[in-house]
């Protein structure tokens, strides 16, 4: 056995991680699927930790991923969020860090406009903090979920063509899976109409595709990105209409590949805009198994950071059965 | 009248005079007396001993930020014109964006009232070029001059009414009174916060692109051209910038340029880690942007340093990057910053430096400043050109602490600053 790969107290993002510290989380994922199939899916691990789930945007689908998470390792859980509670109403972001660290919280999960915001939390208390994405910075465990879903489909990452399709600039999420799988050794492309890839991101590694048929005759995998309607009102592209039209993923377009392509997408979908139903509800797609991988993913970071050793993962899923 | 000062053996570089020698220097009535070896102490002066020491014309700032009125947790007049003495400089113009803007003559004479009764250094008011800082309406620029405006600006923004511009530069240049431009084209630089590049892209940060700054600094100088105007280009920040101002020196354009200490030192990688204290505008911008601007003002294609002195309370920085407000404090650390990166890396030297921070800037603004000739306003500072010392904001005279230069070791230092013959700061004394 390798020595054990340690992890900081905080996850603000994919760019600061090792390869190893990444490995680790997506194979501490692996005993964690197992349990939410289970009867009773529980185990004690986090027992008597307290974490806040601090969402300043509203994001259902991730805080509820988060919060299976929590429970199904037996933490006390508290949301917080943005609009109408008063912790967060009117009081700046340093001030809750304080009460937060007041409240002697173990952990904060937190979603956040503002990139950078999850560094900011992170260097004023001395809870873990987890980034459940920060403005248009990263989306940590977002990419971490996406790189287990194609490692099971794919058998692995390396040398694996995976496109990025969509609004790119104000991405998040984009963000996170070029540094992951850029540390996974996988080649990363990303593709969009060219008001929404920002400039300089060739100086990272990442090759630009202008046309989605280029981007398709490439890619083995696509990871298709939500298109904000703002972004339409922002006057980045014309008309959602035209993007469908010019960027959209169907079956037509599928149809002409040279391989198999598999579809991923973070979600919420806006159907008939960047993917058509038929790809969403394909054979090639795997966006619900995203979702079944979120709760893992999540599950393998709030037990590595509470500092649970990547060797006892597969002991401790088995603890509640004793 | 304050009596005599007379200082004694120090190193006197007056560019104004091409002078650089080791004289002592006579301030009698607030006016420079005389430049000579062993002068003659008369009665009842008081002498100096300053062996070692730079005697140079008081520094002169072209762009600074009071806050006063409107904004006084953050600086006063009062406070920003100590802060000024503390690092050398004795003259400064304070630009209107306060709380009311500074457009008309009962508040330019407020500005001068309340440096004035401050009684460090000299505080010259800029008046805006448009009514409420809004770009439509033109100021009454003869009344803000006649007041004591020596310049008029909207600094913080652009006038983008080219419209605006054109009748504001034809019309000021009867007075005399030289427009400063923030030059920024507002539909580039859109809602972004830092420079546009690799690394803005890796924090996730909206970037401005350079040619928001050169747009702008291109449209600005064709206005000047076509105006006969007097333009002076505020931050100058890009390489794009230097060239086009480059171009309008050669064809005649009257233009002039500033340049930051900050922009002169400092790279875009300051702002990783979100840091709001690297947060100003223009922003931090690429290595080969600061190796241009650096060349441009060791060939003189740049005029001048100046330090957007822009004061922030704590509070206000101590947030997300995105809502913290843009700007940085300079005029406790622009001498020893410059010693560093300029002298002492060796691209200028010390009478070249002083050229930069005191007499060019003094012609461009028109101030009896920037030179010890016989009968000048005795205006001097004395430093202590390889003084190493730690930049510590908690030291800082000024009201705010917003420098991304905390914590480094800076070089030269201000020893003694007099303003009107009189000793307005004297560390010997103070700390
Ligand atoms: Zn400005």
């Amino acid at each position: 056995m390798t020595k054990t790969v340690e992890f900081g107290k905080d996850l603000t993002g994919l760019e600061g991680l090792s390869l190893a510290q990444i490995t680790t989380i997506l194979d501490v994922a692996e005993p964690f699927k197992e349990i939410s199939e289970r009867p009773i899916k529980k185990v004690p691990v986090l027992r008597g930790k307290t974490i806040v789930n601090l969402f300043y945007e509203p994001s259902t689908r991730t805080r509820v991923s988060f919060e299976f998470a929590e429970k199904r390792l037996s933490a006390d859980t508290v949301n917080i969020s943005g609009s109408g509670s008063s912790i967060v109403k009117g009081e700046s972001l340093v001030d809750t860090a304080r009460n937060l660290e007041a409240m002697r919280i173990d952990m904060v999960v937190m979603r956040h406009g503002s990139s950078g915001a999850a560094q900011f939390l992170a260097d004023r208390i001395p809870s873990n903090v987890i980034n459940a994405g920060d403005g248009q910075h990263e989306h940590p465990t977002q990419g971490l979920l996406d790189m287990l879903t194609i490692r099971d489909h794919m058998g692995g990452i390396e040398g694996r063509r995976v496109c990025i399709v969509g609004d790119i600039l104000h991405s998040r999420v984009a963000r996170s899976n070029i540094y992951g799988l850029a540390k996974l050794g996988a080649e990363v492309a990303v593709c969009g109409p060219p008001t929404l890839i920002p400039h300089g991101i060739e100086d990272i590694g990442v090759t630009v595709f202008k046309r989605v048929e280029e981007a398709i005759e490439w890619a083995e995998v696509l990871n298709v990105l939500r298109l904000q309607l703002e972004r339409m009102e922002a006057g980045y592209i014309p008309s959602l209409r035209e993007y469908n039209r010019f960027f959209g993923i169907s079956v037509a377009r599928l149809e002409r590949a040279p391989r198999d392509v598999l579809i991923l997408h973070p979600g919420p979908m806006n159907r008939g805009v960047e993917i058509d139903s038929h790809v969403a509800d394909g054979p090639h797609s795997v966006i619900l198994r995203q979702v079944t991988n979120g709760v893992a993913i999540r599950m393998a970071v709030l037990y590595l950071l509470a500092g649970g050793s990547p060797e006892r993962a597969e002991a401790a899923k088995m603890e509640n059965r004793a | 009248m304050s009596r005599p000062i007379l200082l004694q053996g120090g190193r006197i570089i007056d560019p104004s005079q091409k002078l650089d020698e080791r004289l002592d220097l006579l301030l009698v009535d607030g006016r420079v007396a005389g430049i000579g070896q062993a002068l003659e102490a008369p009665a009842g002066c008081e002498v100096l001993d300053v062996a070692g020491l730079i005697v140079a014309p008081g520094l002169v700032d072209l762009h600074v930020h009071l806050r006063e009125p409107g904004d006084e947790h953050k600086e006063t007049i009062a406070s920003g014109a100590r802060a000024a003495v503390a690092g050398g400089f004795t003259s400064v113009c304070a630009m209107p964006n306060t709380r009311p803007p500074i457009d008309d003559p009962a508040a330019v004479g407020f500005v001068r009232a309340q440096g004035e009764h401050a009684g460090f250094a000299h505080v010259y008011p800029v008046g805006a070029v448009s009514v409420g800082l809004k770009g439509e309406e033109m100021t009454e620029i003869g009344e803000l001059g006649a007041a004591g405006a020596v310049a008029i600006s909207d600094d913080g923004r652009p006038v983008w009414d080219s419209g605006l511009l054109s009748r504001a530069l034809e019309y000021a240049s009867a007075f005399d009174i030289p427009y400063f431009s923030h030059s920024e084209e507002l539909g580039l630089s859109a809602k972004g916060v830092m420079n546009e590049g690799t690394i803005s892209t890796s924090l996730g940060l909206r970037g401005i692109p350079n040619a928001a700054e050169d747009a702008a600094v291109a449209r600005d100088c064709i206005i000047a051209e076509l105006t006969g105007g007097q333009l002076h280009i505020l931050h100058v920040s890009t390489r794009g910038a230097v060239e086009i101002v480059r171009a309008a020196k050669a064809r005649g354009v009257r233009v002039t340029a500033e340049v930051t200490p900050h922009h002169l030192s400092l790279t875009d990688e300051a702002v990783r880690g979100y840091r709001t204290e690297a947060k100003m505008n223009p922003p931090l911008r690429a290595a080969a942007d600061v190796s241009a601007v650096r060349d441009a003002l060791v060939e003189g294609v740049i005029d001048c340093i100046a330090t957007d002195h822009a004061p922030h309370h704590y509070e206000d920085k101590e947030r997300e990057f995105d809502d913290a407000p843009f700007g940085v404090v300079g005029l406790e650390t622009a001498l020893g910053v410059c010693v560093r990166d300029l002298v002492v890396a060796g691209r200028l030297d010390l009478p070249e430096l002083i050229d930069r921070l005191s007499c060019r800037p003094a012609k461009i603004a028109g101030l009896p400043a920037g030179t010890l000739a016989e009968g000048s306003p005795a205006d001097v500072v004395v430093f202590d050109a390889e003084g190493r010392w730690t930049c510590q904001p908690e030291e800082f005279y000024s009201l705010s602490r917003n420098t991304p230069f905390a914590g480094q070791e800076l070089v030269g230092r201000v020893v003694m600053t007099l303003v009107s013959g009189r000793t307005v700061h004297n560390r010997r004394e103070d700390r």
